[in-house]
């Protein structure tokens, strides 16, 4: 029998660093805001005949927004640039024909007040958390018929803690080095990881209250171990056809939902992982009392009392 | 038992039957008025949310109140330009959320609805020495604040559009075009002082910022009064329209605008369901080569899990739009549908190696995979109800969609679970149609 929960600690440490770089890197470049958090104005514009991105940024500054941040997408150029009105994008886009000698097709228009892109951002941190705490409820409801109910939930929201970090961090990474902006599909997605996570670690919880009420060990390592090696099969069978459709999509679905899918696609790799090699091994280890030696055998940590 | 399974059988049929004949043809008619409706990401068109200054409103009324009589006022201007399938809602406390599909140019629909849409009068403006002032033009300078009067509990308060009864269209003595217009009790209160004050002066009348006219005042008058100009008949309807349903109560701010494409929007679906149709077939061949026999009925169950989710989309199309996040939803449900048969499946597996029948151990397996299907679908209904409760702070059309497809797929994969693809396992093994355990994924 394979011991997942013996080598808990190497998962503990490989979790911990990845979250270390995504703290860090959370903390060091945050994540890139779309214009559903900052207020301002987007578009895509395609010109025919194709004019230089360089050229079309010297345009915006002569035009009066040197502000203008403006990206390649394929053949278009995604621009975006602080609030303006409908008549302001006219006279603008009109600007550019005559400046440019090209002509241009404005689509996918979008303006954001300040006020409420602030709202946004405020909005998805208290969804995220009023969604955390009433599950840890729910769940610490669920197994109230096991010793120390909320510590089940306490671990469940840890492990989501975990992937939400996960998938924070990487975007983060990706803004920095990929200009990848979160928007309000992100927050959706993320709300998504955090659904799909918790709903993971509790089949296996599920089985380990099971195997708890049958008896199968004195020893509650083995019983969580055994537990998790019983859903493993179920564990990865459903990521897996999760993992099909999902990537399916990432790979053939529409350029809008890409940001989409690609949170759900890291969330769903993280929640599975921290479903099988966190969230129950972190039971042995609370059951254990081990907290304060957790990180001791490394060399530069903590003795042992 | 076998009685039982049969009329659940009838049942599912029944239900089946009724959902495939809600859906076909399956065609473009399922995309047509009546059929599926979509959203403004799938059908392009444009969406603007404006936030209301509930402050401005006349004390008198609830926010609520005050809310409803702008949504229709809104909703009367939209109807009077004939667009086709607009909608107009009230999100949170004091945003309206407005889409008109069809709309490619914003610029238009902004128009359409009108910005403030708020009449008010506005006095000269006059020196030290009590002259009017005029511009270079020679024109009289009007002060850039609506005229105030002490209403009847004794406060200074602005005479603006809340307080018009109605207007309508009129001819004068000399069958010019005029409009005429009448207070309530209140207004007119305001209106006899205003007017007192401003004897034989020039008074301006604005509508949505505009200076429509500015007429010398000729008598006092109160409850009713009239605005003339050379106006020809058509901007005398406009203007008695504008006043009637264009005078919105409470100022409004546009706070959030998009415009989506719909050809964009076409491709990204065409796209999505390619893309959903390959990871189906993928994920329909796993769940066969894995799980044999129950893995087949999983798939037909699978199959009239699509049918129905696309039948209540279809039969509640009034209140239930499709979106480009309502798929992502569907997609993320199938998988939450698939993970119900296959700890389902995983459990069956298990008692059958344990040396059960093959009845007993059906049985057994649908019993306890239940307290995981359910603990795990439970959590993911806490999370879709939060996200749809504070959806519409958030990029309203998506994340709301997004959470009501969630919570109904995943409603719908409990059923097609534990209802259908029971009642098929059940009468499969009952009829002893087949009995080889390999059949079932296990090694004897």
């Amino acid at each position: 029998m394979i011991d997942f929960v013996g080598k808990r600690k190497w998962f503990f440490l490989l979790s911990a660093l990845v979250i270390i770089i995504a703290i860090t890197s959370l903390a060091a470049f945050k994540l890139r805001p779309g214009i559903d958090f900052t207020g301002g104005t987007s578009m895509t514009l395609r010109f025919t005949p194709q004019v230089e991105q360089e050229q079309l940024r010297q345009e915006f500054t002569n035009l009066g927004h040197p502000e203008t941040i403006v990206q390649m997408s394929g053949g278009d150029f995604l621009v975006r640039l602080k609030e303006i009105s409908p008549q302001e994008r006219e006279s603008l886009t009109e600007g550019l024909e005559t400046s440019l000698g090209s002509e241009v097709i404005a689509r996918d228009y979008n303006a954001i007040s300040a006020s409420i892109a602030a709202n946004t951002a405020r909005n998805a941190g208290s969804a995220v958390m009023i969604a955390a705490v009433a599950m840890l409820f729910y769940i610490a409801w669920a197994f109230r018929r096991m010793p120390k109910p909320f510590r089940w939930g306490a671990c469940a929201i840890i492990a989501l803690v975990h992937d939400v970090l996960i998938v924070m961090g990487i975007f983060s990474i990706l803004g920095r080095m990929a200009n990848v902006e979160v928007n309000a599909m992100f927050i959706t997605g993320l709300l998504a990881v955090v659904g799909y996570s918790v709903n993971n670690t509790v089949v296996a919880f599920d089985r380990i209250r099971e195997n708890m009420v049958k008896g199968i060990s004195s020893d509650f390592a083995v019983t969580v171990n055994s537990s998790l090696l019983e859903t493993l099969a179920r564990s990865l069978n459903t990521s897996l056809t999760t993992l099909c459709v999902i990537l399916a999509l990432f790979l053939f679905g529409g350029s809008t939902i890409h940001l989409f899918v690609a949170v759900l696609l890291v969330g769903l790799l993280a929640g599975t992982y921290s479903s099988l090699f966190i969230a129950g091994p972190l039971m042995v280890t609370w059951e254990k009392g081990e907290w304060g030696q957790l990180f001791s055998w490394i060399p530069f940590g903590k003795k042992p009392v | 038992m076998t009685r039982k399974n049969f009329s659940l059988l009838i049942f599912i049929l029944v239900l089946f039957g009724f959902a495939l004949w809600s859906i076909v043809p399956f065609n473009a008619k399922l995309l047509g008025p009546n059929g599926l409706r979509l959203g403004l990401d799938l059908k392009g068109g444009s969406q603007l949310l404006y936030e209301a200054d509930l402050s401005k409103k006349s004390s008198s009324i609830t926010d609520e109140e005050a809310m409803s009589a702008v949504i229709r006022k809104i909703q009367r201007r939209v109807n009077e330009y004939g667009v086709a399938e607009p909608m107009i809602q009230k999100e949170g406390t004091d945003r309206i959320l407005v889409q008109l599909p069809g709309i490619k140019d914003i610029s238009r629909a902004i128009n359409l609805i009108g910005e403030t849409g708020m009449l008010y009068f506005a006095e000269q403006k006059f020196d030290e020495t009590g002259k009017p002032e005029f511009d270079e033009d020679g024109n009289p300078v009007f002060k850039d604040e609506p005229a105030k009067a002490i209403n009847k509990d004794g406060n200074k308060e602005e005479l603006t559009g809340k307080y018009l009864k109605r207007a309508w269209q009129d001819l004068g003595a000399y069958n010019e075009p005029l409009v005429r217009f009448e207070w309530d009790s209140e207004g007119a209160y305001l209106f006899e002082q205003i007017t007192e004050r401003n004897l034989h002066k020039q008074l301006a009348i604005f509508v949505d910022e505009k200076v429509i006219s500015a007429p010398v005042v000729q008598a006092v008058i109160s409850d009713s009064g009239q605005i003339t100009g050379s106006f020809t008949l058509d901007e005398v309807e406009d203007l008695v329209t504008q006043l009637n349903s264009g005078a919105l109560d409470v100022p409004l701010a546009l706070i959030d605008q998009r415009d989506v494409d719909a050809t964009l929007g076409a491709d990204s679906v065409r796209k999505s369901i390619l893309a959903v149709e390959i990871g189906l077939i993928l994920l329909l061949l796993f769940m066969f080569l894995y799980y044999r026999l129950p893995g087949l009925v999983a798939c037909v169950s699978l199959g009239i899990y699509g049918v129905f989710l696309l039948a209540i989309f279809k039969l509640f199309h009034a209140n239930l739009t499709l979106t480009l996040p309502g798929i992502a939803a569907a997609i993320l449900s199938l998988g939450m549908a698939v993970d119900a048969n296959i700890l389902i499946f995983e459990r069956v597996k298990e008692e059958l190696r344990a040396g059960r029948t093959l009845g007993a151990a059906v049985e057994a397996g649908f019993n306890r995979a239940w307290p995981a299907i359910w603990d795990s679908n439970v959590t993911t209904f806490i999370a879709c109800i939060i996200l749809f409760w504070l959806g519409g702070t958030f990029g309203a059309f998506m994340v709301r969609g997004f959470a009501l497809t969630l919570f109904i797929g995943v409603a719908l994969s409990m059923f097609t679970a534990i209802v259908v693809t029971r009642t098929f396992l059940r009468i499969i093994v009952n009829t002893r149609l087949v009995t080889n355990p390999a059949a079932y994924g296990v090694k004897t």
